[in-house]
This record gives structure tokens, sequence and C-alpha cells, in this order.
């Protein structure tokens, strides 16, 4: 088999047009992971810039009103661009820059990887072009205006089903375009070697500095970790280093849009099975003779049919737990946590806190879990409101 | 040994690309006949997947115009049996690979030779990757169709060392479709692959015109055209036949000697 594997999933499933671009990606990210330089500059840009060490922030509320576990979130949401997704871009463009790369493409579902990309361009002078779903341009559209600001190009994608999947198709067949001056900056962990392991590692700092908080506030380590998972990055992001640490457990929360027994979901894991597609071995939504299925959830950040390798190895070897949360449950949890705890938290975050809110009661006060909030939910007030019935537009 | 070798026997190929059920399987079956009877030596039939990263949006939207019309694979297999008592061309699929890997590599391959089917040409199943089908692949006397880019330069040759059937040299950048103009040093590239291996080659990837088709079946052995059948296919649907004809016996006026 070949490199970048976790157990049976991840690979290279790509056209022999970008087999030689991916090799020198794979080749030049080992060689500047390890270069004293590089990694000093991330470092700089990752606290100067995007506003690291995010906040372990304690929700003594929340904790006093579920009566369970002592809940602490890890705030993404306060980073720069409002969203896990600028660990990852800083990372990889600068990486597109020491390879004399001139030009960044990416795809984006609700916007937030899209507006990171967009951003890291800005500030590193990288033209940049980001792919859209059609129908993600129209449920963000505040976002699409904020990238252009920032001066990326954004292409709408009407093919297939007009959303993440078909930014990423989209990507993938620019990319094959245009290699030599162009790095295709994959948001999640997912597609082919190196993109999985590469996309994790630089999200791995959520919990690098999560667990020497948590030692530091409480002495001791959490009994559960939980993360949203869509592709999987912030999720992959918050496990790593508590990977080792079998007496955590790990959750990742998928999206099961209107319920995982009807076809309007979005929750891989629940309802998929193994197969291959961009580029990586995995878990995907699909039907029979492998055709991908049309995916749903409110929230376009996890409307994809699939799920990043390494989720599916922990899954395969029973290390991570993951568990599908509806629409309805994740808006309640939107709701709640604005009035509990005065964060407005993204959709896709609210996933994560809806499971939360289930488990909590059941655990003991002296349990501790750690709770991820990707990202901040001001591009989702108009959605939810309208999910609420109240004619409102942005 | 495969049919496949046939196809280049004495002369210069023409490889007609469509993909299979557009508009429907029983078209398919016609069209292939047809083509067949303008001069094609080899046909690719594709299966269609919803998500065909490799191509431009002629064939992207010939595999929707197909699924939604209810095509799958079990029915793709029933039309080749059919087809195989009428025809003994050489035939080889072109799909993606969790079409193949979902249906399971040994029943997909076993179905193969059943039907009579001669190899398997899949964009995203790079050189690297190939190991977990080949030796199934040769099990069943199929040949697995590698594909050389203009990117693959140092890869050509190892690349070309393991390949089975033909080589698919894309001509080009990007995704499938017509192009006015292709600008990679192709010749080059086939020259490379023949100081290793006399496995036939075939350019593809944007070629529409006689003139195409004389230039590079002059460089190689042979030469594919799919997204201009398929356009065809799609403008004429059911009644695209005799156009389906008149258009590759005019490409295949064009082979060089």
């Amino acid at each position: 088999m070949s490199k970048g594997r976790f157990g049976e999933h991840g690979g290279q499933y790509i056209p022999e047009t970008l087999m030689n671009e991916i090799h020198r990606l794979e080749e030049a990210y080992e060689h500047y992971k390890n270069d004293p330089e590089f990694v000093k500059e991330l470092d700089t840009l990752n606290r100067e810039y995007a506003g690291r060490p995010s906040l372990l922030y304690y929700a003594e509320k929340m904790t006093r009103d579920l009566g369970g576990a002592k809940i602490y979130f890890k705030r993404e949401d306060l980073n720069h661009t409002g969203s896990h997704k600028i660990n990852n871009v800083l990372g990889q463009v600068l990486l597109a820059k020491k390879m004399g790369k001139t030009r960044v493409i990416a795809e984006t579902g609700a916007g937030q990887h899209g507006v990171a990309t967009a951003t890291a361009a800005a500030l590193l002078d990288m033209e940049c072009e980001v792919y859209m779903g059609k129908e993600d341009t129209i449920r963000q559209a505040l976002n699409v205006y904020r990238m252009e600001l920032l001066g990326t190009k954004v292409h709408p994608v009407e093919s297939g089903t007009a959303t993440l999947k078909d930014a990423v198709n989209a990507c993938m067949r620019e990319w094959t375009a245009r290699v030599d001056d162009t790095l295709y900056v994959l948001g999640s962990v997912m597609g082919p070697h190196p993109f999985p392991t590469m996309v994790g590692d630089f999200q791995s700092i959520i919990s690098k500095e999560a667990r020497a908080q948590i030692l530091e506030k409480e002495g001791r380590l959490p009994d559960v970790v939980m993360a949203c998972v869509g592709g999987g990055s912030n999720a992959i992001g918050s496990f790593r280093e508590f990977i080792p640490d079998k007496e955590v457990k790990l959750i990742g929360c998928e999206a099961a849009g209107e319920g995982v027994d009807t076809d309007r979901t979005a929750a891989t894991m629940a309802v998929g099975t193994k197969g291959i597609f961009h580029g990586m071995k995995s878990y995907f939504c699909q039907n029979e003779y492998g055709q991908i299925a049309p995916v749903y959830s409110i929230s376009a950040g996890l409307d994809y049919p699939g799920v990043g390798p390494e989720h599916a190895y922990l899954r395969d070897i029973g290390r991570a737990e993951y568990v599908p949360v509806t629409d309805e449950e994740a808006v309640q949890a939107f709701e709640y946590i604005a009035k509990t705890e005065g964060i407005i938290a993204a959709i896709e975050s609210s996933h994560a806190v809806a499971h939360l809110m289930k488990i909590a009661p059941e655990m003991g006060k002296d349990q501790i879990i750690i709770c991820t909030l990707s990202g901040r939910g001001d591009k989702d007030v108009a959605a939810i409101a309208r999910y609420r019935g109240i004619d409102l537009h942005e | 040994m495969s049919k496949i070798k046939n196809a280049f026997d004495g002369k210069k190929a023409f490889i007609a690309f469509l993909t299979a059920g557009d508009p429907t399987l029983e078209k398919t079956e016609e069209f292939v006949l047809e083509m067949e009877r303008a001069g094609a030596a080899l046909i690719e039939l594709g299966i269609p997947f919803t998500d065909p990263i490799a191509d431009g949006p002629v064939i992207q939207e010939a595999n929707l115009r197909s699924l939604s019309a209810g095509c799958t694979t079990d029915k793709i297999f029933e039309m080749v049996e059919r087809l195989r008592k009428k025809t003994q061309i050489p035939l080889v699929f072109l799909t993606y690979l969790n079409t193949v890997y979902k249906y399971g590599y040994e029943r997909f391959l076993n179905r193969c030779r059943e039907t009579g089917m001669d190899g398997l040409i899949i964009p995203d199943l790079p050189y690297e990757e190939q190991e977990e089908l080949k030796p199934i692949a040769a099990k069943y006397d199929v040949d697995v169709i590698t594909m050389i880019a203009p990117t693959s330069h140092e890869r050509i040759k190892s690349v070309a060392r393991d390949a089975g059937g033909f080589i698919y040299v894309v001509s080009s950048m990007g995704v499938t479709g017509e192009r006015a103009e292709i600008t990679t040093d192709v010749g080059e590239i086939v020259e490379t692959i023949r100081t290793v291996t006399d496995v036939p080659t075939a350019i593809g990837f944007g070629i529409n015109t006689k003139e195409q088709v004389h230039k590079y079946s002059g460089l190689s052995d042979g030469v594919i055209v799919g997204s201009a059948i398929v356009k065809i296919i799609g403008k004429y649907g059911a009644d695209a036949g005799e156009k389906l004809y008149e258009y590759v016996h005019e490409m295949v006026s064009g082979l060089a000697e």
C-alpha cells in the first residue's frame, strides 16, 4: 500500500497529472515542518496575527445548569477570522510561499475556510481563488462578499449538488489544469496524502494548547474531548494530543440533518460505507454502486458526504466514538449556549454542544469535558432566524 | 491475452469514448455498433459516476444524464453481454475507482471476464495505488490501462514499464474536453515510453478534429476521442447514431498510415 495510511484508510487516489506535484508537496512539508525558521514564522503568525493561544473557557453557568460534568470550551471561535480554519491556512499558505508558489486555490462550504484562505493570501501576498457551491454562496452570501473584500475571486460551482463536495471537485479539476504556480489549500483532514496528515498537524495546536491548559487549571486530564465533524479538521486538531491518553474519551459529532433514518442527512459514520473518493479511502455516503449520495445538513460546513481517513481509522480501532446530531438539536444548542453563556457559536460547533447537553448531566460533578467551539456563529444568525420562521435576510 | 492488441494490429487505432446509458443503454449498444462500422478500433465505455473529477463539463453532464435515466453498473454489464453477441471489437471501461471498489474488485473483474470486457481505465488510480487492483485484474485477464500525463516526467519509465493493454497518453493539463490547440510535447513522451516498452500508446484529451487525429496518430499508435462524441450524443440524443457514424468515419479517414 502507498504512503499516508491510517490503517487501510487514506492513500493517494488522484489523477497521474497531480502525482509529481503531490510528491513535491509531501517533500516540502517533510522538510519545512522541521525547519526552525518555518516553525518560528508560523508560531509568530499564530500568536501575533491569529491571536493564539485560544482560551480554554470554564462554562460555569452551563455546568451548573446541566448539573453534571465540569464543562470547558476551547474557544477557536475567538481566533482571527472566527474559526479554527486559520490554524491550517497560515501553515499551508506559508508553505506554498516557501515552495515558490504565487497562487492558492481553496474549496469552501460555510465560507470559513474560504475566508481564512483569502485572509492568509492577502497577508502573505498570494493570488487566491475560492470555489464554493452555488447553494452555499446563497446560504452564506456575507462570506462571499468578505472573501471579495480580501481580494479573492469566488467561483460559484453549479455542477452536481452545488455544495461542498462539488467545490472540492472543482478545485481538483482546477489544480490539474494549473499546478506549476498553484497550491490547492485543502480545508480539512481529507484528500490525498499528505493533506490529512499535514492539515491534522497544523490543527493539532488546538489539543496541544488544550492539554496544557487543562493540566494547569485542573491538574488532570479531561474525561471527554469532543468536537463537531464534517471532514473533521477541528476534531482531529482537538483529539490528536489526547490520542495516547487512553483514559480520555474522544467524541466526534456529525450532522444528522433531518435524521439518520431519512435521506436528508450528512452523518457519514452513521450511514456511510467504505469507499474511495476525493483522493482517499475512507467512509462515504454512497449507494450500492458507489455513487456519492446527495447529503444534507443545516450546516454548510458539515454538509459533506465523507470524513477524513484518520477519523475512519480512529473509529475502526474504537479509539473515538462518532454520534449523529440533528438540525433541530443543533439549533436548540445554538440558542441555549447563546442564552446561557452569551456565546454565539457556529451552527457546526453547535452540533458538538448539542451532544454535550445530552452527556454532561449523565456524568459526575468530578468529571471534565472539553468541547471545541470551532467557530463563531455570526454567519449563521440569519439562517437560524429563518429556520425558526422569522423572515430575516442578510 | 486480451483483444486490445487487435485494435493496434498493423494500423493506427481510432479509439472512441462514450458514456454508457446516455441517453439509454439500448442506444449505447447501437452507438457502439455504428462507431465500429465507421472504423473505430476500440471502444471505451464510461461507467457513469456522480463526481467525475478528471472530466470536463461535457462528460460530467453525460454522466448525470445517464445516472438520472437509471443506469447502473449491473445494467451496463447486461448491455455488454448483449453487445458481445454482435461484435468482438475490443472494449474497455473508463470509470472512477469507487464504482469498482464498491462493487467489489473480485466481483467486478469476474463480471468483466464473463461479459467480455478487455480492460479498465481508472483516472483516479495512479501507478502507486494499482497494487490493490492489478493482481485481481490479471487473474481475470483484464488489462489495467495506465495513464501518463504531461507532468509525469521522470515517472514515465517506471509507469510505462508495468503497463498492459495500451498506454493512455494524456495530451494536456486539466480535464477532458475539446481543445483548439495542444501545447504539450507528446511526441517526446511517446519516445520515452518506447524506450522501455512495446505496449501501444494512444493519445487523448482535447482531440476533436481530423487534423489533430492525423497529427497525433502520426506520433503514436492511436488517438482517443471522447468529449466530441459525447457532445454529439448530448445534442442529438436517441437520434445520434447516424451523426456518430459520419463523425467517426470522417475522423478515421484522418488516421496516419
